[in-house]
């Protein structure tokens, strides 16, 4: 066991945290009408509350608990039986397995958390909750397990992905997306301009995300060690070179350059270089960077206005668009010399990867679009998933929660 | 008596008052508002989709007026708001019928001063 490799792990695992609370909250939270405000602020911390919970009872042993043909994790450690300061060679042999568990927790929080950018402003309460659960349950810890989890599937066929590209950012933009079609539009989207409520949230949960982004990624080498420092330097590159190319971008394309523009491309930034941290040098995390705001700032600007579809908040045109990308990418530029543990990729002459980064991908999007299209119907049967119209006019702050953020007269 | 209503650029605000407490009007109701005229508008842009006619931020003026104030006030308030841009406002005259003042009960041109 080491000290310093325990210290950094439990660090980030605090930095995680910040990711989804306070940091995605605002990030979300500013983006929308000062009616419905509370109502992200609410979903983020109540997931913050549910599971941590899940994770602890059951979550933990589905996702990482002994395998079971390659699917899903026994129940063994339910509760948390024989997690304990004893480190688990197979996940991380210098820091207890209990530290590893609660590192991994964070993680299975802020992969739900994301989607609420999708159903913003017209979800029910009660109906994200349960979504949230099953989501959790039956998305999150199965697809854990295959990519991350001792004898998952994908695991065994060589997929590489440092931080979870794919575990936390596909699966939930993907989801995200199936619930935006499913959900229909926001009333009035398309005649009436819905515009963010408080860009400062918006910029302040960015940077808080960017920060806490250091614990999700270089935390992921479990060790404070060359890989981490590796990581870290690749996350900030990545992410500084996706907020100035999409600043650039927005510059030629409208004439000015915007602040949500730098601040969105920014998180794309650290969306796509999540799968990648650990395995790539940071002068190609730098066309990571770069490439990623290109097409995401075409996902959101351009097919989304095309297709029609409602993601309020982006969480596909950036988290699922990103995660691909970055998954992809994963495939072309890693390279053995930044990580023995890893792979080269396409352009270090290992084609094999980039078409196993390729089926991961794919692999990801069929399962996620089953699985949240068959948990939607379930939900929207048992409690419906939509508030009344009148309900989303009035705001899902004083309908929702019977409060408002904002007063106008003391 | 007349109320008068002015619409005003935000930033012109200090010039407003100033030239009005120089005209020894002091009493007045300062709202933000929104609002668009000639200048039809801004566009704004949100992760690359345009959003054309957001109004623009005015300030707005209540002032109640003796018929003998009328004219120094929008003299005041036209000296001080006018820039000669299009979005300099526009200021309104209203009759008024009456006014009270709540604390001591007084009615009509006294209770306006």
């Amino acid at each position: 066991m080491n000290s310093g490799d325990t210290a950094w792990v439990l660090m980030s695992t605090a930095l995680v945290l910040l990711m989804t609370m306070p940091g995605l909250a605002f990030f979300y939270g500013g983006l929308v009408r000062r009616k419905n405000v509370l109502s992200i602020l609410m979903q983020c911390f109540i997931i913050l509350c549910v599971i941590s919970l899940q994770w602890i009872l059951f979550g933990y042993s589905l996702a990482f608990g002994p395998d079971f043909h390659g699917i899903i994790g026994k129940l063994d450690w339910a509760g948390l039986r024989g997690v304990g300061t004893l480190p688990n060679a197979d996940y991380a042999a210098t820091i207890p397995h209990s530290v590893f568990m609660i590192f991994q927790c964070m993680f299975a929080v802020i992969t739900p958390a994301l989607i609420i950018g999708a159903y913003a402003e017209r979800v029910k309460f009660s109906a994200f909750l349960l979504f949230t659960i099953l989501w959790a349950t039956f998305v999150y810890d199965p697809l854990a397990h295959w990519v991350w989890g001792t004898g998952g599937w994908l695991k065994n066929l060589g997929a590489l992905d440092f931080a979870g590209g794919i575990v936390v950012h596909v699966s939930s933009g993907i989801s995200a997306l199936v619930l935006a079609i499913m959900l229909g539009k926001r009333v009035g989207y398309n005649h009436r301009p819905i515009r963010p409520h408080n860009l400062p949230f918006t910029v302040l949960g960015a940077a808080l995300l960017w920060f806490g982004w250091f614990g999700f990624n270089a935390g992921s080498a479990l060790a404070a060690d060359g890989i981490a420092a590796n990581a870290f330097i690749t996350t900030n590159t990545a992410t500084a070179a996706a907020g100035l190319t999409w600043a650039l971008i927005e510059w030629w394309h409208n004439g000015t350059p915007t602040i949500l523009g730098v601040a969105t491309g920014a998180v794309a930034g650290l969306v796509a270089i999540t799968p990648a941290c650990g395995f790539v040098n940071p002068m190609n995390a730098i066309f990571i960077g770069m490439i990623v705001a290109l097409v995401c700032y075409l996902a959101v600007a351009v097919i989304k206005s095309k297709l029609g579809y409602d993601d309020s908040l982006d969480a596909f045109g950036v988290h699922g668009v990103g995660g691909m990308w970055g998954t992809i990418a994963t495939g072309l530029f890693a390279e053995k010399a930044v990580n023995a543990a890893g792979n080269n990729g396409l352009f270090f002459g290992n084609a094999n990867q980039f078409l196993v980064q390729g089926m991961l991908v794919i692999v990801t999007i069929v399962f996620a679009v089953t699985m949240t299209w068959i948990i939607f119907k379930i939900v929207d049967v048992v409690i419906g998933m939509r508030v009344e119209e009148k309900n989303e006019i009035v705001g899902l702050d004083l309908t929702q929660q019977s409060e408002a953020a904002y007063t106008v007269i003391e | 008596m007349k109320l008068i209503v002015a619409i005003i650029q935000p930033h012109k605000l200090d010039e407003v008052k100033t030239a009005l407490e120089a005209v020894e009007v002091h009493l007045m109701t300062v709202t933000e508002v929104l609002g668009q005229g000639r200048q039809k508008g801004v566009t704004e842009v949100y992760r690359g989709a345009k959003e054309a006619g957001g109004l623009l931020k005015k300030i707005r003026l209540d002032i109640a007026v003796n018929e003998d104030f009328v004219e120094p006030t929008i003299k005041a308030i036209t000296k001080g708001a006018h820039t000669g841009e299009v979005g300099d406002g526009k200021i309104f005259v209203l009759e008024l019928t009456d006014c009270i003042r709540i604390s001591t009960g007084e009615r009509g041109g006294i209770a306006i001063g």
